[in-house]
């Protein structure tokens, strides 16, 4: 049952997406930047992914540390992952944007800086995992851990942004709005990459459940 | 509370009087300070105008390197003879544990500092004395960021495998605001001008940084010293 849900969402997902492609390439170019600002409709769905993974992942690290309920630390480290690999996609996608607009492929903009410090202290995260081996204690931690992580991510945006109002603000789009057509595609596509993100973090998540039994069946077998 | 505050002050002076016998933490900590600064003088000329303008940002480089020594070295101390689990069974809350060991790391990293930045000054031909007393506080409170968040990293790392690479990977993209803060206004103290209202921002972000992590860190440090 729950292998043809997400089976159905990800074809969902999927269909959107081709669907979005063709009717982005349809699109004419935009007037000042050309045809590289279509990028925008993968850039800035994957980055509001990515934050929702984080959240989730504070929200779950939260709800571990009070019940100790296994889930949650599955939860939290499946979505935790996810979002690393979305940011990746939003760094990447924001780099490439920047060499044909900038001429650079990283200008150390604001946004791109806090993005690559939010994807650091993420990575740390799934290290110290790595490094623990106690199933309980690297749940504890590693929750302690993504609760810091998650209240960093407000000061490191506003101090980057901080930082950066000293030199001349890169102008990140042309300053007008879109028309509507490209509108709906945009929501369109930001649901499409949204349920992407959902079947990964389920497929994520039952690698998780196998492993806990698998561990379990270990120390079964090693207690007989 | 009272008892609270002297459990606090007994964990920390029994961390400082374990640290003054053996200096070996601070010694370590205080000779890689001055190897970083000599390195920095291989890639920066420090006669240049322009490295005067980049010294807050080396400063901080060295602070918080030789930080991590000590910090590192905070409850990897206690894992001999189980000293930790001792510590962590004996009747006083984690929080006044937590505190006692953060206080007395604040001291020494603060003592490593205050001997590494006359000799910044020295090699570096920097007249760091003109806004003293507001170096003073901004050193003072950016240490306790990063003194904070490191303590309760060093208490997350202790038990685990790669303990010393892993303090600094967790501890410094966490302490970026604190360091960028911390590297502005150093810049300009250093260079002889006193803050602003163009920079106090840094400065409310900094007591912000530091009121925020010392609670986050003092309510969840049971959750981390008992493991779940």
């Amino acid at each position: 049952m729950r292998d043809k849900i997400l089976y159905i969402i990800g074809a969902v997902a999927l269909i959107l997406l081709a669907r979005d492609m063709y009717l982005i390439t349809g699109f004419p170019p935009e007037r000042n930047q050309g045809a590289i600002f279509k990028i925008i409709f993968f850039h800035v769905p994957m980055a509001i992914t990515a934050l929702t993974c984080a959240m989730v992942a504070f929200v779950s690290s939260i709800l571990f540390l009070i019940t100790k309920k296994f889930q949650f630390d599955a939860l939290a480290v499946a979505v935790t992952e996810v979002g690393l690999a979305f940011l990746a996609g939003n760094l990447i996608t924001g780099s490439i944007w920047g060499r044909v607009a900038w001429g650079m492929w990283w200008a150390w903009d604001a946004r791109l800086t806090s993005a690559l410090v939010c994807w650091l202290l993420y990575a740390g995260y799934l290290m110290l995992r790595n490094a623990i081996e106690e199933p309980t204690q690297r749940a504890t931690f590693a929750a302690v851990f993504s609760i810091f992580a998650f209240i960093d991510v407000p000061i490191v945006i506003f101090s980057i942004k901080w930082w950066r109002t000293q030199h001349p603000q890169p102008v990140f789009w042309g300053g007008g709005s879109f028309p509507p057509d490209w509108a709906a595609v945009f929501g369109w596509q930001m649901l499409a990459v949204m349920l992407i993100g959902v079947v990964f973090t389920a497929v994520r998540l039952r690698q998780e459940e196998f492993q806990r039994e698998i561990d379990s069946l270990r120390r079964m077998a090693h207690a007989l | 509370m009272m008892a609270f505050v002297r459990q606090v002050l007994v964990i920390m002076a029994k961390d400082l009087r374990a640290e003054l016998r053996t200096k070996e933490a601070i010694n370590a900590s205080l000779s890689f300070a001055l190897v970083v600064l000599l390195l920095f003088s291989f890639a920066f000329d420090p006669s240049e105008e322009t490295t005067r303008e980049i010294s807050g940002g080396l400063l901080w480089i060295v602070f918080a390197f030789a930080g991590t020594l000590l910090l590192n070295r905070s409850f990897a101390r206690e894992l001999n003879n189980d000293c930790l689990d001792a510590l962590i069974s004996a009747p006083i809350p984690g929080s006044a544990l937590f505190l006692g060991k953060a206080l007395a790391n604040y001291i020494l990293v603060l003592a490593v500092e205050l001997i590494a930045l006359p000799l910044f000054g020295i090699f570096y031909n920097v007249r760091w004395t003109s806004q003293f007393w507001q170096l003073m506080m901004v050193i003072a409170l950016a240490t306790w960021g990063m003194t904070v968040t490191g303590t309760i990293f060093s208490a997350l790392t202790v038990n685990i495998r790669l303990r010393e690479v892993m303090l600094p990977i967790l501890n410094f993209p966490s302490l970026i605001p604190a360091l960028l803060g911390a590297m502005q206004l150093t810049s300009s103290l250093v260079a002889g001008n006193p803050i602003t209202s163009a920079n106090d921002s840094w400065l409310k972000m900094l007591i912000g940084f530091d009121v925020m992590y010392t609670a986050v860190s003092v309510f969840l440090v049971e959750m981390v010293l008992v493991g779940g």
